[in-house]
């Protein structure tokens, strides 16, 4: 066990930042990436890359609302095809920004601070990506509305006893509470932006979005403690949004979904797959931009732990449900697990535990998790490895249920790979368009965490 | 005419200083203090409390009523009777109420916080003196206002200065 990141006296572990920093210095080391704008070529070759994918998603949609979901690769009896896999997927990765914003701080983990903002934007962005899925996934995506509850002349509403309905709510709550929780965080910064801009518009564009921020004493402590308080807000959000969705799956009687560990199971997965997107997203960036000082070594090791960690709960999920399906003596139960496992998806299952159980355990090795190449490798092959997860679950416990006559197989077709590429372009892109424009970590945490130092020694 | 002054501005470089500044300041009797820092001094400088958490429980209790009986009265409005179970399911109606519940505080708390701090504003005064765009970075400033009854004091702009500040100077309403 290492010692802990807070000592007793609150003063954060010395490697979590480069000796020789001030508040001055990292002030200009975040401000000066969106403000000057360095290493133009990396930036738009990156973001026109990706959006060109943008610009597929856009033909993706147009065609998908043309001609129906039936250019998808969906058919009976597997209704639910890439559509919830990548749904699942990035409302996963999402989770991992949530966490460490606001579960590490309330966990006093000082660590949190340098990368806070950074995955925060990463979870919006991942939810407007997951975000899409159920809405395109509509038969008659114009009815989308139908969902809400509201007065309307039907006399109808929505079925609140469903877990469909549960994932309406605990989505688009999740996706505003995230919003509200960044920006609220990106006040003081965007003051700092106002105050720093070189040019007369970009001073006033800060400021109008900064709302007037000034740093009052006041201010400060109605500011701390909505901040705490959102953050109090967001931990059990963060663990009910990924449990509905689990009970989306948990809750039909299908073998392979009715299991009580899925949503356990798919809250550590989800903080798994959206720990390994920070590490792959962070490691390139961090090199492009020079961020060594502020994002440490150290980050990147104890986020190694715990994607191994979360790692480790998959695992255990992955062993509960072949330990029930055998204990269970129930036929449908044990044919769904052996047909995974050497069925005609079992390529898939075997990728699987490939990228999942055993590529992480390379980082029990300090010597492998302290080399870059080798943790962006591992980082990666989680993420593959996850979204392989959900097509595992979702494909192959519909592919063959009760009844040999309704089985089938599913063939995902151009429309959904583009689908899938377009939202990584979208993804992306929003990404690169925040680096741009908006500080990538948090100026003032970064202050507080630099002037606790020098009072600490 | 002389234009009407808002207060009286001091920087400090440091922490510290800051903090014996506005201290010495209190400590002289001042009341309409205002104090400015690039990031959250704790425990703050000036006294006082905040709602937030009041707010935000109300908020979060309204939520969660508003969000049971929203599905209590749809399963009236529109009763469904399946096998005889009782209408008011009110376990399936709990993971609603909790996203009803977090969203409702965490915007009334978001709108309240933007209430209390007079949010958004365009202008303030303090923003209009050129020294004040390092509050955002790394200084710190102590502004006394004009309309504090010991403003002209003579006692007061001592102490101010013994608190020896980078700058001092006086900024326009």
């Amino acid at each position: 066990m290492k010692a802990p990141e807070k000592s007793p006296l609150g003063e954060p572990h010395p490697s979590l930042i480069a000796p020789g920093q001030t508040l001055d210095s990292v002030t200009r080391t975040v401000s000066d990436i969106p403000l000057r704008h360095p290493h133009p070529r990396f930036w738009w070759t990156a973001f026109l890359a990706a959006f060109a994918l943008v610009l597929l998603l856009l033909v993706s949609i147009a065609w998908l609302f043309t001609r129906g979901i039936g250019v998808w690769g969906v058919t009976v009896p597997i209704a639910w095809g890439f559509a919830i896999v990548n749904f699942v997927w990035w409302i996963g990765i999402g989770h991992a920004g949530t966490f460490i914003s606001a579960i590490l701080l309330l966990l006093h983990q000082a660590w949190r601070t340098s990368i806070n903002r950074f995955t925060e934007a990463m979870t919006l962005f991942a939810v407007a990506c997951a975000g899409l899925y159920p809405l395109l996934h509509l038969g008659r995506p114009q009815f989308f509305y139908w969902l809400v509850p509201y007065p309307d002349t039907m006399g109808l509403w929505p079925q609140f006893r469903s877990p469909l309905e549960w994932d309406v709510f605990a989505v688009s709550t999740y996706a505003m509470v995230s919003l509200l929780f960044w920006y609220v965080g990106l006040l003081p910064d965007l003051a700092t932006m106002r105050d720093r801009a070189a040019t007369r518009w970009k001073a006033r564009v800060y400021g109008l979005l900064s709302l007037g921020w000034r740093g009052d004493a006041r201010h400060w402590r109605h500011y701390q403690k909505l901040y705490i308080l959102l953050a109090g807000l967001a931990a059990p959000l963060v663990v009910s949004v990924h449990t509905i969705v689990g009970l989306d799956f948990a809750i039909a009687i299908l073998p392979g979904w009715h299991s009580t560990i899925f949503p356990p199971f798919f809250v550590a997965g989800a903080i798994f797959s959206g720990f390994s997107m920070v590490l792959t997203l962070i490691i390139p960036l961090r090199a492009v931009y020079k961020l060594q000082g502020l994002i440490t070594d150290r980050h990147l090791d104890l986020m190694a732990k715990v994607m191994m960690t979360t790692g480790w709960l998959v695992i255990y999920g992955y062993f509960c449900e072949f330990f029930t399906a055998w204990r269970s003596g129930n036929v449908f139960e044990q044919f769904t697990a052996a047909n995974r496992v050497i069925g005609p998806y079992a390529g898939y299952f075997w990728a699987l535990m490939v990228c999942n159980v055993l590529a992480p355990q390379f980082l029990w090795s300090s010597r492998l998790r302290h080399n870059i190449v080798v943790l962006f490798v591992v980082a990666f092959m989680v993420n593959v490895g996850m979204w392989i997860e959900r097509f595992v679950i979702v494909i192959t416990s519909l592919h063959r249920d009760f009844l040999p006559s309704s089985w089938g197989m599913y063939h995902a077709t151009f429309w959904d790979y583009s689908t899938l590429a377009g939202t990584v372009g979208l993804f992306v892109a929003l990404l690169f368009l925040f680096l741009r424009f908006l500080p990538a970590i948090s100026m003032t945490e970064m202050r507080r965490f630099v002037a606790k130092k020098e009072g600490g020694q | 005419m002389k234009p009407p002054v808002y207060g009286l501005l001091a920087e400090f470089g440091t922490e510290a200083a800051f903090r014996t500044a506005v201290a010495d300041l209190r400590a002289a009797g001042c009341v309409r203090l205002e104090a400015y820092t690039p990031y959250p001094v704790e425990p703050s400088v000036l006294p006082g409390t905040t709602p937030m958490g009041w707010i935000m429980l109300i908020a979060g209790l309204v939520g969660a009523g508003g969000g049971f009986f929203l599905q209590w009265f749809a399963a009236r409005d529109y009763p469904l009777d399946i096998g005889g179970r009782p209408l008011n399911s009110w376990p399936a109606f709990v993971p609603i109420t909790f996203e009803l519940t977090v969203l409702t505080a965490a915007l009334t708390g978001v709108f309240a916080f933007f209430c209390l701090a007079g949010f958004p504003r365009l202008h303030h005064p303090v923003l209009g003196d050129p020294r004040f765009k390092r509050a955002s970075q790394d200084r710190f400033f102590v502004c006394l206002c004009a309309d504090d009854p010991l403003y002209a004091d003579a006692h007061v702009r001592r102490v101010l200065a013994n608190a020896q500040p980078d700058s001092m100077a006086e900024v326009s309403a």
